[in-house]
């Protein structure tokens, strides 16, 4: 054992002044700015609501809440002008129905086919493609919907036009495709091994497995994946403003000319004046679509985290 | 074998078709899409086009200034996103605490993601056009597209950041360098090529967002290029939807020329922002 | 005939203000979980102090009071006195950085940073505000040569320090301590990613350092701990107990010696 005879003990040299904490002025800026941006999010959120509220709620001080809900009639110019946007909120509903309706199946289906089913060449070559079309801007499809789709359901269900519900539906059930497939496919490989193998140990067919075990194991993921599409649906903008059909009346069919809330915003903004009535009219739909949305989102938030939980080890 | 298991290999089979099909309704449109937009759009695609001021509402010239208010707010967007975003992954990877303030600024987060585009139009509008009074302009279109942004390029840059490995962090602390400076010389240099991917598929959404700056200060002809951020614009987006729905007669290809440059500056942001982020898994 | 005598191996606390670094009645807690026991020790200067003890006794922990790397943990608490030279470090007033700057410490596995080895060394001289060229050149050299990697590395010193060997990495990152003048060198199991060649290379830099340097050094190698050691504390978890410091004295006696059964009979088992 080597033992060291001096034990030479260095003095502590005006320690206490030279451990002393610094100002580091430049770092604590630097730092208040990283701390004003972590809580931006925050401000920003506040701050569509207030808007919305600020600008929105006013209406209601000409015409009452139910009106507004549920009157069918939506003219800004009469005299006396009146605002109810029963149509504009049924259109929005038919549409977001039908495409998700649509885009359930097929969206499902390929992340099934992605996950369990596809050899990994053909997942590395069609998850990109799928992550392509996430990124079309949503005025291109509102165009394809417009040029191509629209005179191709004129003609197949003879109608006087071919920009109506049904047309918006089915472009938005394509562009809700990819985050209901991603999402649905993270919780399909979320869901253990062990589960698929025991299924196949009692000799069940693969098919049998994904329907039987993997599918319900992942339920409550693809139920969020299904929510996420209803909400980009919700608040999709241009496809439905170019290829719904822009009809004021309250729908019936799906294949009548529509109005969503989105579209409405959309169109009316550009000739409202600040405090005007319709001006406040449009915000106030704002806020029913921001809370729609909002509640959408915050459920899928809740499923996903307890998705995670549930096989998390 | 037996007629039982003979039924159950045909179910898994035609359940397979069917999956299948379904993955080709996903795939198929998007390729048809591009496909058919270069062969109806390519032939509009000229220099002068490129080059030109539109005239006739859009129906002949070029598109010039609409390319040039796209670069602009893509420019904008970028410039005023990736800041804040970065120092926000920064604060909720280095600096948060499990608290309540977390959690909600979390919650934010996932919230301002889903806020539909339109609704974003009425924030900007309500607070950068008429609130802080930029008017209809470049400025004010760049913040509502940024605000937009920011949920997505704060969780990018926070995944970036999370994936440095906490080694790195420890090995600077340990010698006496405080958390900002093993913020800035370790932590984002090394999640710099996540962090670009973020900022890139920003840069790319803003590129073709339309609903917003519908509301905020795009313009459907202007004879000239913006000249200062206070003042309108116009943009590639916003052009198409006004050839393709508001002027009856513009010829086809020019606007499915319109529709292959959007699609193409669109996309080649995305993909570079998917060969960024492949280079970086690759080297890990 | 040495200052050995001043620290009787049972009693912990020195009279001696020799002490560099002392811990008074110190409990750690990472949320409810208490991961220290009022541990009360002193940790000479210029000589190397050894924590050894099973795995998850809380070594690491102790290791980590020292220049406050637990405050990384969210939810650890300390309760108790660590001071340096004298200095509690923990209290609002004290500067982190200041007190890691001179307890610099090494880790587990190797960890130099993705870039070269000339800047792996002078990242924290450069961060501590050097910016002079010729300076830092000598601080590379001088760093390196007391970290005993300069013959091998002085050719490429532009060469990514991750291409190194392990035994190389983990001298870079002694070398990188250095490079900040601390005063003391905490090291948590430094050798266990280690082969033995590259193992009894870091003992010998330890030996030599020790003329300088206060070293602390986690180990679950008992032969390693004999080796370098001048003193040794050895901790253990009991039932449900983590984190009781055990016995603390001079290596020598704790191995020869041991006052206590439990160390006694860890010490023989991992011997014999």
């Amino acid at each position: 054992m080597k033992q060291k005879a001096s034990t030479a003990v260095v003095a502590p040299v005006s320690s206490e002044k030279s451990l002393r904490r610094r100002l580091r002025l430049g770092e604590r800026i630097v730092e208040g700015w990283i701390f004003l941006a972590g809580t931006l999010a925050i401000v920003v959120l506040l701050g569509i609501i207030t808007i919305l509220l600020k600008e929105g709620l006013p209406i209601f001080a000409h015409t009452s809440p139910l009106e507004f809900l549920f009157g069918a009639t939506w003219y800004p110019i009469s005299d006396p002008p009146t605002f109810g946007i029963l149509p504009f909120f049924v259109s929005t509903l038919m549409i977001t129905l039908i495409a998700t309706a649509v885009a359930i199946p097929i969206g499902v289906g390929c992340a099934a086919f992605l996950a369990e089913v596809a050899s990994a060449k053909i997942r590395e070559t069609t998850k990109p493609v799928i992550e392509l079309l996430s990124g079309f801007p949503s005025v291109m499809m509102g165009f394809i919907g417009l040029a191509l789709l629209s005179p191709l359901v004129q003609t197949m269900f003879n109608l006087n036009t071919g920009l109506c519900g049904l047309t918006a539906s089915i472009m938005l059930s394509l562009m809700s495709l990819p985050i209901i497939v991603s999402v649905s496919e993270d919780a399909l490989h979320a869901v253990p091994q062990e589960f698929k193998e025991a299924s196949y140990a009692l000799g069940a067919t693969k098919w049998e497995t994904i329907w039987y075990v993997c599918i319900p194991a992942a339920l409550s993921g693809i139920a969020a994946a299904i929510m996420l599409g209803v909400g980009r649906a919700i608040g999709e903008t241009m496809t439905v403003l170019m290829v719904a059909g822009g009809a004021l009346a309250v729908p019936v069919s799906p294949t009548d000319p529509m109005m969503p809330m989105t579209a409405a915003i959309a169109s009316g903004i550009g000739n409202a004046v600040r405090g005007d009535l319709k001006y406040q009219a449009l915000f106030a739909i704002g806020v029913i679509l921001f809370l729609m949305t909002l509640t959408v989102n915050l459920v899928a938030d809740r499923v996903l985290e307890r998705q995670k939980r549930k096989f998390a080890r | 074998m037996t007629k039982a298991e003979m039924s159950r290999q045909v179910s898994q089979r035609t359940a397979f078709i069917f999956l299948g099909i379904a993955t080709a309704i996903a795939v198929v449109p998007v390729l048809f899409i591009i496909i058919y937009t270069i062969i109806s759009g390519a032939g509009a695609i000229t220099w002068g086009f490129l080059t030109q001021f539109p005239s006739q509402a859009g129906k002949a010239g070029g598109i010039l200034p609409a390319i040039i208010g796209t670069f602009y707010l893509m420019l904008g967007t970028v410039l005023f996103a990736l800041p804040v975003g970065i120092f926000a992954g920064v604060y909720l990877t280095e600096y948060a605490r499990d608290n309540w303030l977390t959690k909600v600024i979390n919650m934010a987060i996932v919230n301002l993601a889903g806020v539909p585009s339109i609704v974003f139009g009425l924030f900007g509008l309500g607070v950068f056009v008429l609130a802080f009074n930029f008017g209809l302009s470049l400025l004010a279109a760049s913040l509502t597209l940024a605000c937009q942004a920011l949920a997505m390029v704060t969780t990018t840059s926070r995944e970036a950041i999370l994936a440095v490995p906490r080694e790195y962090r420890e090995g600077s602390l340990a010698i006496g360098v405080t958390r900002w400076q093993t913020v800035r010389h370790i932590v984002l240099p090394q999640a710099l090529p996540g962090i670009i991917t973020g900022a890139v598929l920003a840069i790319s959404r803003a590129a073709g967002e339309t609903a917003p700056i519908l509301v905020v200060g795009a313009a459907f002809i202007l004879p000239r290029l913006p000249q200062s951020p206070f003042d309108q614009f116009m943009a590639l987006p916003y052009h198409l939807y006004t050839v393709s729905a508001h002027v009856p007669g513009t010829p086809t290809s020019v606007v499915w020329g319109v529709a292959l440059l959007l699609l193409v500056v669109v996309l080649s942001f995305d993909i570079l922002a998917a060969v960024i982020r492949a280079r970086a898994r690759h080297r890990r | 005939m040495n200052a050995d005598q001043t620290l009787p191996t049972s009693r912990i606390v020195s009279p001696d203000s020799g002490a560099k670094l002392r811990t008074e009645k110190v409990n750690l807690y990472y949320g409810s979980f208490q991961a220290l026991r009022s541990i009360t020790m002193d940790i000479r200067a210029c000589a190397i102090t050894a924590i050894i003890g099973p795995s998850g006794c809380g070594k690491s922990s102790l290791i980590r009071l020292f220049n406050r790397m637990n405050d990384l943990i969210m939810g650890s608490r300390v309760e108790g006195n660590v001071a340096l030279d004298g200095v509690t470090i923990y209290d609002s007033k004290i500067d982190v950085a200041e007190v890691r700057k001179r307890v610099g410490m090494v880790f587990q596995k190797p960890n130099p940073f993705p870039m070269s080895v000339f800047d792996n060394v002078t990242f924290g001289p450069m961060r501590h505000g050097v910016k002079n060229r010729a300076e830092l050149e000598e601080i590379v050299e001088k760093s390196l040569r007391q970290a005993a990697l300069w013959e091998e590395v002085k050719d490429k010193l532009g060469q990514s320090g991750l291409a190194l060997s392990g035994g190389q990495q983990q001298r870079l990152c002694i070398a990188r301590v250095l490079a900040v003048s601390p005063e003391v060198i905490l090291m948590d199991e430094p050798c266990s990613a280690l082969d033995p060649v590259a193992t009894l290379k870091i003992e010998d830099l330890m030996r030599g350092l020790v003329e300088q340097y206060t070293i602390v050094i986690v180990t679950h190698n008992m032969q390693q701990a004999a080796r370098v050691s001048d003193m040794a504390a050895f901790m253990m978890m009991e039932e449900d107990r983590a984190g009781v410091l055990v016995e603390y004295g001079p290596t020598s006696k704790l191995f020869t010696n041991p006052k206590d059964k439990r160390t006694e009979d860890y010490i023989t088992g991992r011997f014999g």
